[in-house]
Order: structure tokens, then C-alpha cells, then sequence
């Protein structure tokens, strides 16, 4: 009698439990479209490793929100094409005043965001006064610190004006930071964007994918593709299961480099590898002991040997560097050879330093597996000189907290993927805690110098000052990796800026 | 029975109270801050401060935790800090992936459990038996991540069958949101199925030898029958019971199977809210299982305690 | 019933066991002093060989012989989950004693705790508390012991209740003998038996938890080789590599599977009455 009752009772707790699920099977209808292999499409599915937080690129630093929107959703007054040059976006033209200090855009007249309102002047003196108000939440709130007015002459130009010269103002203003949002829509960009770009959003599975469609009403070309989907894949063996499947048909950052041979001898695929801003760094805590003594971070240089590790991160596929600036932009010194891998100098060094037997540090390395493996093989190189680094694996809230913010650290590895961003070494409470009153002298000219000749002299002694005085370990610059469906044509082979733009790709 | 259940009732309170300031302190002292999270290394302190605000961070936490705990009163779960969305959006969105996963591991492990339990006990102390033992030893032993590795070098990398990770949504159909849910419920089921079928044989041989069913046995009804007749009916009571016990060990392993199929599933959901320093997610996903787990072990005791008169001996 | 119950035959399971757990400390104990070559060389031209002579179980991304990181690896996790067995031991059993011999109220604040943390699954909790604390061995030890301590003082505590029924501690009571001293000198050494029985669980429990943190990075960090953490490395490595991901699990199975035969086989030696469920 008790017996049956308590069966009763499990029965019950099991009908329970089933039925939640039963319920939610009428919501699932089959309407996904399954992908054919090749000609005739006009969809397309991109794969991705991290997946955005939201989709609003004026409110958050996170690559991925640029990577889907920026060029596809939302477009920038300025655009940056696939060749990192400044071209029309929602500016047809612009004329720069002599002094610098006044900028004016002429709109594209026929400019119309997603829910139908115009993109006229009055939307972009609201985008760009929101990008720098006080309330502003702008990942990159100080690409807008030198303008002074936005004026709205007509409804179809915009006058900016500054309050002193930024010689890299139109191109922050190509950045998705910079996207043009609607004062109707702006407040749901992150769930439900609203741009004027040639697509338009429509639906995120979470988790999973960020799917566009094209956009009918767009007043430029329109795209060839009727339908992108982001798919969000993280795991490197999923990525080329993936591919292999056909699941996606082209991978942005592919970073499972071991596969990739594969690929390259599979005529069904096209593999290339393109260049992007990341300047990967062993960052060093220039103000802290035993790293304040240049002999010691001379010493970490002649320890690594940055082919092995280009190698053993990336198989092969980087480009080594010498110091903060990348080898493909104009201004380029080349300074690999300055520390060659040489164990037994680095151990002279360190002696000269007062540390014959080597020293104790701490290696701290954020998630992304080129940091991860970069620094396994780190201390591994450095051990070989004495120097024992405990890896300390952290996540990036705490990196960013602790040796960011806090610049509590000895070591990190961590690539810094702005574009043109040796800047950060004048700043005073940079997290390297380098502070080179001859390097901010530099830094002060070159904001002054709009002359092309001059900048491009001193960028190279900024960058010859930087590997001189060792502030870093220069490791190699990120390739940007694509494998792709060898009938696609059009997606971007470098990453001038954090963007995947879609408009220029079709299927062969 | 009602003053016994009433008890677990006001315990379960208790306890998803006392996790809620445990996970609320542990994120409030951990380094990590969700507004620099978002907003990155150029972050400028006025746009940190302006983000604060928005996210409800600019109170000081004692307020933050009263703010959620008056919300959680009203059925309100709270805004998640990273995506911008009702936490309970998310939880339902991620449910619809770990629900099935859960479920569909319950259905393969009972579904090989019981006749194997059956097949161990009909042929007591004989091969069947012995096989069926063995693999329940092995199967315990496997660590569930990496049974679902091993399930993807064959039947992912090898053989093509099955997708090496992600979901598709149910969306997408039926078949291909099950097909991508398949191995890593497999990967649960094993373990969970080795466990089950040996508490299945040992209840079997347990009721086997109760008076009724030698009862029945001396009226001369079959073996089978009674095996499947009388013992398995009354061997079902312990079977769930171990069932509900497995439970939290089900959603610790669904936590890891999840990341390693990075299937967006709650414990994958969790585990990156944790990384974002999301409190208010991880704090709604905590409590939704903890809540679970001791409502579900409360009904096994009640069972248990309907069960056997005397009280609580077993908890 | 000639036949022999498999479950009853005890001397096979735990002399299986006894001999899986053997050479895990063996290998342990071997890679004190030798391995076929230095776990931590790294040897990138050298990566990802098959198995070979020269390297028994292969190389791994990084050219470092698997063979024997495996040797290190069973050091480092024998280390971990007895300092994490230790700890729940240090803690549970004198909270299950103090439970089973305060009663009331002393017994529902230890019933309730161990409430509390068995809301969250130890693999969580490790979780939250890594990102606490760092990752790191040192943190895995204390998130596993604090769940051991748990799951520990239950069972005592159940245990030592069953204890302070029996007759003769009631006589010891009648004698005029305190709390302490009985529970010292009557119920401690009549709960040890399940103890036992129960690290020995823990033991394995502790053995794929931390396998599982390493996997997810939270771990044993390296140099330092760590069986999770070959696993989590092996799986980007799954199409051109697969035999990586094979070792380190095998090496985890054969573990934990001794350490269950040994506990089911001493729970039987013990208890001959409980047939052993398989559970925790």
C-alpha cells in the first residue's frame, strides 16, 4: 500500500519533468534551409569563433559586434575597405579645412535606416554628439575627444569642427565605433540593430547565429547575397568538422593552424592568410623589479626564439616583429634582427644585471589559445636562461581588472589589435609603466605633422626607441586566417579594421 | 507526512537563499569588473562610470543584492549585465537545449539500464551477468568529457555522422537539433546507465527474494514473468530514487559535455557568465539549480519516506 | 546456487583494483626519479610524432613526450586528490562525529550545510571558486576538499548515529562516560570502516573533477603536465592527431576504475551484508 503510493508519487515527478519539453515541441517548426554545395546560391553561412555580446558597435569593445555589423548593418561616414583605404560611406565626399580643424561631410541624399526614417544630418549629429556626450558608453569614447561642435547646415551635410588638429580623426571615424545610429532606434541596437547598411537584422539565435538578410531598400549597390548567417563556433576541432560538412562555408580566424595543410591540398577549399593589426607582446612591467633594469628586458629578448614560437603557436603562419608596429603599414622599420635568439648573451646579460642564477616571476596569460601557447612555450624558452615564470592562467575580467587596470603583474602575453596604436606608449599610466619623456616628444610632433614624409620618419623612431630600450618582448603579428568554399569570392583576405564586411561577396 | 514536507519546503528556501549570497559575495569579491568587460582596454573612466550607472552597478552592493532579491519576490530574475536581456529570456532560450540534453541522457540510460539490469539478474552469476557488471565497473569510471572527446573522434571526425558541436536550434528542424544533441547525451547516458543498471540488478535480486514473489514462483508462474511481472515493478522505486541522487552529478556533467560540444546549453550559459562577471546571470542560473536539485532530492526522500516507514534512515 | 554471485566475489575486484592502484602509485613514484625524457622539453620540430620507439606514446603539439607527461601527470593527480581527500577528511569527520554526538540542532546546522553544498555540483563550485581565487592545484584542492568535507560528514555522521543506538554504547553512557570519550573510544573506530570505503571514492571522484577543471584550464597549470589538461590540448588535435586524445583518458579510466574496485571490494570485506550499489 505505502509501496504504491510512493510509485504513484515517482510517476507523477517523471510526467512532471516530461512534460515541459512536450510542450515546447509544437514551437519548434522546421524551417531552416539545408545548404546545397556551390552555384546558384545567394546565401551565405560565415563561421565565427567568439560570438558577440550584443550588436550594437557604439556600445562595447568586443571584436565580434564589428565583425558582424560593421559595412553590413550599420555603415560609418567614412568606410575602411579591404585595403585599409579611407573611401565613402554615408559621406559621399568631404572637404578637410587647411588648418585641420574642420571637417565637412556630404550625406548620401537617399540614405534610409532599416525602419524606414532618413539618415540626414540631424541622425548623424545625434550619432556623433551620442558617441561623445556625457552619457556615453562608447568603447572608444576618446576617438572623439578633439571634436568641438556638429553642425547641421543642411539636411544633407555635417560640419565637424575640433578643437585641435587629430591626424587620425577620419579614420577613427571609419571605425565601427563610429557607426551612424538613429535616435528612433538607437536605445535597442543591441538586441535589434537598426542601421542603414545593405543588410538588415533578422534574428539571433543565441548561442548559435546572427542571421542578416538584404536589405531591398538600400540606395547603393546592393550585395549579391540575399542571406548571411554568423554561426559561432569555438571549439578548433568543431570549427573543421564545420567546414568539412559544409555547415559553414567559409571561417574568419580559423585558428586550428594544424588543419590547415589539409585544406590547402583540398581543391573543394581556398585557405588565405592575411594580415591584421595584432601586435602580439610579451608585456613587461617596465616598473617593476628585475624588469626595470634594461639589461634584463634586453636579456627576455635575446631568450626567445620567436621562429620556434611562430611555429609552435601559429605553424608557421606569422610574421615576426621587432617592435609595436606592423610590417605591412607604411612607416615600417624592420628591427627583428636587433635581439637574435642567443641564450648564452641573454644569460650574460642577466649576470651583468646581478642575476647570475636567474629570478622567480609570474607569466599571466588571458584565454585566447595564441596567448596560451605563446606562453607555455615562453617559459619553457625562458627556463632555458634561468628565468623560472609560474603561469598563472586568468580569465578576461581579471585580466583586465588586475593587470590592466591594476598594472599588478610581471609578465602577460596579449596582443593589442587596434590599428595604429604605438600611441599607447606616451600615455603616462599605460599598464607597461614605460616612461620615455623622448618618446612622448615624438608622439607630440607627430600629432602636429600632417606632412606623409614626416610621420613616416617618426613612426621608425618611435618604433627604433621602442625596441632599444626593450619595453617589450616583440613577439609576431596575428595572421588574420580564412578558409573558405573555393567558389566564394569577395570576402576580405587582411583585417584593416575589425570588420567582415559581406557587400562585395558572391558566389562564382 | 504534511509537517515533514512542509519542513523540506522551508529548508529548500533556506538553502536557495544561502546560495544566493554565497554567489552574490564570491562575484562581489572576485577581481572584474562587467563595465571594463564590455567596454575594453580604451575605456575611458567617464564611459566606465557612465556604463556603471546603466548596469545598476553605481549602488553600493548591499542595496544591488536587496534591489535583486526584491525582484526575484516579484518573479523577476533581473537584466542580465552582458547581453542586455531578461535573465529569464536567457534561462528559457538555454533551457530548450539542456531540458532535451537532460532528458534525452535519462531516456538512453534507463533505456539500457533496465534491460541490462533484467539480463544481469536472469542470468545471475553467469556471463551475462558478468558482462553486464563489468561494463557497469568501466562505465563508472569514464569521465563523461571524455567519452564525449572520444565520441567525436569517431563519430564526428571518423565517421561524419554527427556534428562535433554547436546546436543548430530547434528552429532549424527536429532531426537536426537532435542530431546535434545526440552524442553529448550519449556522453551522459554511459556513466549514468553504468550506475543504473547495476542498482537495477541488485533491486531485482533484492525483490526476488521477497515472500510474494516466491509466492508467485510457487504457483508456478513463469520466470520470466515474474522477473518482468512482479520484481521490476517493485525494483523501479530504488531505480528513481538513484536516478534523483544522480541529479546534480547529471548538471555538473552537462556543465563541462556542454563546453566541450560548446552546445548553448545553461551550464555553458553559466560558465560564461562567469567569466563576464555577470552576477545577475550566474545568480539566476544558480538559484534555478539549486533549486532543482533540492526539490528533486526532496521528492526522493518523501518517496523514500512514503516508502519506508522508518524515518529518514537512508538520507 | 552453485554459482558464484560476481558481486560477493570479492578477492578479483579488489585485487584488480589493488593492482590498477598499485602501479598508478608505482608510475607516481617512478617519475620521482625517472622519466623516458624530461616531461616539460619542449621540442616544437618534434611535434605531434606518432608512437615509436624513440617516444612510446608519441609527442604532443609541442614535441614533449606523452609517455612521460602521463608519468607526471599521475604524480601531480595523485597529489591533488589525496591533499583534496585529505582535507575532507581533516574537516567531515569530526563535523559528521560532532553532528551524530550533539543531535538536534548541531545535527540539523551540519545536515543543512551539507545542504547547501550539494545545491551545487562540485565541478561549479570549483568553478566560482577558481575564478576567485586564481586557478591553480592549490584552489582545486581546497574547492574538491570543501565538497569531500561535505559528502564526508554525512556519511559519518550517519554512520556514528547508527553507532550511538547499539547497546554498548548506551552502557558506556550509563557508565557515566561523556560524549567526547565515547565518541572517541566507541563510535570513531566503528565508523571507520565506511570511512574508508567512502575516500576511497572520493578518491576517484577527485580524480576526474580535477582531470575535468584541468581540461577546462582551471587546474594544474603548466609545466607542470596534468592528464585534464592533455586532454583539453588533444582535442584541437582530434583530426591530425587523434591517438592524443586516447592516453591521457585511458590513464584517467584505469585509475578511477581501480579505485572503485579496491572501495566496492573493501565495502564487501567490511559490510558483507550491503551489496555495494555502485553509488557514491
Amino acid at each position: 500500500m505505502m509501496q504504491t503510493r510512493a510509485r504513484r508519487w515517482a510517476v507523477a515527478a517523471g510526467m512532471a519533468l516530461m512534460a515541459v519539453p512536450v510542450m515546447a515541441v509544437p514551437l519548434m517548426v522546421a524551417t531552416g534551409p539545408t545548404a546545397a554545395w556551390g552555384q546558384g546560391r545567394s546565401d551565405l553561412v560565415i563561421g565565427m569563433p567568439l560570438e558577440p555580446p550584443h550588436l550594437d558597435p557604439t556600445a562595447g569593445a568586443a571584436a565580434a559586434i564589428k565583425e558582424v555589423t560593421y559595412a553590413n548593418l550599420f555603415e560609418t561616414l567614412v568606410r575602411i575597405d579591404a585595403t585599409g583605404a579611407m573611401v565613402p560611406g554615408l559621406a559621399q565626399s568631404w572637404t578637410v579645412s587647411a588648418d585641420g580643424l574642420s571637417y565637412r561631410f556630404a550625406l548620401r541624399p537617399g540614405a534610409r535606416f532599416h525602419d524606414g526614417t532618413p539618415c540626414d544630418s540631424a541622425a548623424v549629429k545625434f550619432a556623433l554628439d551620442r558617441a561623445r556626450g556625457a552619457e556615453s558608453v562608447n568603447a572608444q569614447k576618446g576617438y572623439f575627444a578633439a571634436i568641438a561642435a556638429v553642425d547641421t547646415p543642411d539636411p544633407h551635410s555635417v560640419v565637424v569642427t575640433l578643437s585641435r588638429p587629430d591626424g587620425l580623426f577620419l579614420f577613427h571615424l571609419g571605425a565601427g565605433d563610429a557607426a551612424i545610429v538613429s535616435p528612433a532606434s538607437a536605445a535597442g541596437n543591441k538586441q535589434k540593430p537598426v542601421g542603414t547598411g545593405p543588410f538588415k537584422f533578422d534574428r539571433w539565435v543565441a548561442g548559435d547565429r546572427v542571421v542578416l538578410t538584404r536589405n531591398p531598400d538600400y540606395d547603393g549597390a546592393k550585395p549579391a547575397l540575399e542571406r548571411v548567417s554568423f554561426r559561432f563556433i569555438s571549439d578548433a576541432a568543431a570549427q573543421i568538422a564545420a567546414l568539412k560538412a559544409g555547415d559553414v562555408d567559409a571561417f574568419l580566424q580559423f585558428n586550428a593552424f594544424e588543419a590547415l595543410p589539409e585544406f590547402r591540398n583540398d581543391p573543394k577549399f581556398t585557405v588565405s592568410v592575411g594580415t591584421t593589426e595584432g601586435e602580439t607582446l610579451l608585456s613587461i612591467n617596465n616598473a617593476r623589479k628585475p624588469f626595470d633594469d634594461v639589461r634584463v628586458r634586453r636579456a627576455l629578448a635575446h631568450a626567445i626564439d620567436r621562429k620556434t614560437l611562430i611555429d609552435g603557436v601559429l605553424y608557421g603562419n606569422g610574421v615576426a616583429i621587432g617592435s609595436h608596429f606592423p610590417p605591412h603599414r607604411d612607416g615600417y622599420v624592420d628591427l627583428t634582427g636587433l635581439y637574435p635568439y642567443d641564450p648564452a648573451k641573454a644569460k650574460a646579460l642577466l649576470a651583468e644585471a646581478g642575476y647570475p642564477n636567474g629570478f622567480d616571476t609570474t607569466l599571466r596569460l588571458p584565454p585566447p589559445p595564441y596567448a596560451r601557447r605563446s606562453g607555455e612555450l615562453i617559459a619553457a624558452m625562458l627556463a632555458e636562461v634561468g628565468v623560472r615564470a609560474a603561469i598563472e592562467p586568468v580569465e578576461w575580467a581579471a585580466w583586465l581588472e588586475k593587470t590592466f587596470k591594476g598594472k599588478d603583474y610581471d609578465l602577460t602575453v596579449i596582443a593589442h589589435t587596434e590599428p595604429l596604436d604605438i600611441d599607447v606608449y606616451a600615455r603616462d599610466s599605460y599598464y607597461f609603466n614605460y616612461r620615455n619623456p623622448a618618446f612622448v616628444r615624438l608622439e607630440e610632433e607627430l600629432n602636429r605633422t600632417q606632412d606623409a614624409g614626416r610621420r613616416k620618419a617618426l613612426y621608425g623612431q618611435q618604433q627604433r626607441m621602442l625596441a632599444e630600450d626593450a619595453v617589450n618582448g616583440f613577439l609576431f603579428m596575428l595572421p588574420s586566417v580564412t578558409v573558405q568554399n573555393a567558389k566564394l569570392s569577395g570576402l576580405w583576405v587582411n583585417r584593416p579594421v575589425q570588420a567582415n564586411d559581406l557587400t562585395g561577396v558572391a558566389w562564382k | 507526512m504534511l509537517a515533514f514536507a512542509l519542513r523540506r519546503g522551508l529548508t529548500l528556501a533556506l538553502t536557495a537563499w544561502l546560495a544566493s549570497v554565497v554567489v552574490f559575495a564570491a562575484l562581489e569579491l572576485i577581481p572584474g569588473d562587467p563595465a571594463l568587460m564590455m567596454l575594453g582596454v580604451n575605456a575611458q573612466p567617464d564611459t566606465l562610470a557612465a556604463l556603471r550607472a546603466q548596469m545598476g552597478l553605481d549602488v553600493p552592493p548591499l542595496e544591488r543584492y536587496l534591489r535583486w532579491a526584491g525582484g526575484l519576490l516579484r518573479g523577476d530574475l533581473g537584466t542580465s549585465l552582458t547581453y542586455a536581456r531578461p535573465v529569464a529570456d536567457l534561462v528559457a532560450e538555454r533551457l530548450v537545449v539542456t531540458l532535451p540534453l537532460a532528458l534525452l541522457s535519462l531516456v538512453m540510460s534507463t533505456a539500457a539500464a533496465i534491460p541490462l539490469g533484467l539480463l544481469a539478474a536472469a542470468r545471475r552469476g553467469r556471463g551475462g551477468d558478468w558482462a553486464v557488471l563489468g561494463f557497469a565497473q568501466i562505465g563508472v569510471a569514464l569521465p563523461s568529457f571524455w567519452i564525449a572527446i572520444l565520441l567525436i573522434l569517431v563519430f564526428s571526425v571518423g565517421l561524419g555522422w554527427f556534428p562535433a558541436g554547436g546546436f543548430p536550434g530547434w528552429e532549424a528542424g527536429v532531426w537536426p537539433a537532435l542530431r546535434a544533441l545526440i552524442l553529448p547525451a550519449l556522453a551522459l547516458a554511459i556513466p549514468e546507465a553504468a550506475i543504473l543498471a547495476r542498482v537495477t540488478r541488485t533491486a531485482l535480486l533484492d525483490t526476488l527474494g521477497e515472500d510474494h514473489i516466491r509466492t508467485a514462483r510457487a504457483k508456478g508462474v513463469g520466470r520470466a514473468a515474474v522477473l518482468l511481472g512482479h520484481a521490476l515493478p517493485n525494483a523501479l522505486l530504488p531505480v528513481a530514487t538513484v536516478l534523483g541522487l544522480q541529479l546534480s552529478f547529471l548538471v555538473a556533467g552537462a556543465v563541462v559535455v556542454e563546453n566541450v560540444f560548446t552546445l548553448p546549453g545553461l551550464g555553458r550559459l553559466l560558465y560564461q557568465a562567469i567569466g563576464q562577471r555577470d552576477v545577475i546571470v550566474v545568480q539566476g542560473v544558480v538559484l534555478l539549480l539549486a533549486v532543482v536539485v533540492v526539490l528533486v532530492n526532496a521528492l526522493v526522500d518523501i518517496a523514500c519516506a512514503a516508502a519506508d516507514p522508518r524515518p529518514r534512515a537512508l538520507s | 546456487m552453485t554459482r558464484r554471485d560476481p558481486v560477493s566475489a570479492v578477492p578479483v575486484a579488489v585485487w584488480a583494483g589493488a593492482a590498477l592502484v598499485g602501479l598508478l602509485l608505482a608510475v607516481a613514484l617512478l617519475s620521482l626519479v625517472w622519466t623516458p625524457y624530461p616531461a616539460e622539453q619542449v621540442r616544437v620540430v618534434a611535434r605531434l610524432r606518432p608512437p615509436s620507439a624513440a617516444h612510446w606514446l608519441g609527442t604532443d603539439h609541442f614535441g614533449r613526450d606523452v609517455a612521460s607527461m602521463l608519468m607526471v601527470g599521475a604524480r601531480n593527480s595523485l597529489a591533488v586528490a589525496a591533499a583534496a581527500v585529505g582535507l575532507g577528511l581533516g574537516l567531515g569527520v569530526p563535523l559528521g562525529l560532532a553532528a551524530a554526538a550533539l543531535g538536534r540542532w548541531g545535527d540539523e546546522l551540519v545536515a543543512r550545510l551539507g545542504d547547501l553544498v550539494f545545491a551545487f555540483p562540485a565541478v561549479l563550485s570549483a568553478i566560482l571558486l577558481t575564478a576567485a581565487l586564481g586557478a591553480g592545484a592549490v584552489n582545486v584542492v581546497v574547492a574538491l576538499g570543501l565538497f569531500n568535507a561535505a559528502v564526508l560528514a554525512r556519511v559519518t555522521r550517519g554512520a556514528a548515529l547508527a553507532v550511538w543506538r547499539r547497546e554498548f554504547v548506551r552502557a558506556a553512557l550509563a557508565l557515566g562516560r561523556g560524549p567526547l570519550s565515547v565518541t572517541l573510544v566507541h563510535v570513531l573506530p566503528n565508523t571507520l570502516g565506511v570511512v574508508v570505503v567512502q575516500t576511497t571514492v572520493l578518491f576517484a571522484v577527485a580524480i576526474v573533477n580535477e582531470a575535468a577543471l584541468s581540461y577546462l584550464g582551471l587546474g594544474i597549470q603548466p609545466p607542470s603536465p596534468s592528464w585534464g589538461k592533455m586532454l583539453g590540448d588533444a582535442q584541437t588535435h582530434l583530426f591530425n592527431a587523434p591517438l592524443q586524445a586516447v592516453f591521457p583518458g585511458l590513464a584517467i579510466a584505469l585509475s578511477v576504475l581501480g579505485l572503485t574496485l579496491l572501495g566496492d571490494g573493501l565495502r564487501d570485506w567490511l559490510d558483507p551484508r550491503h551489496r555495494s550499489s555502485g553509488l557514491l
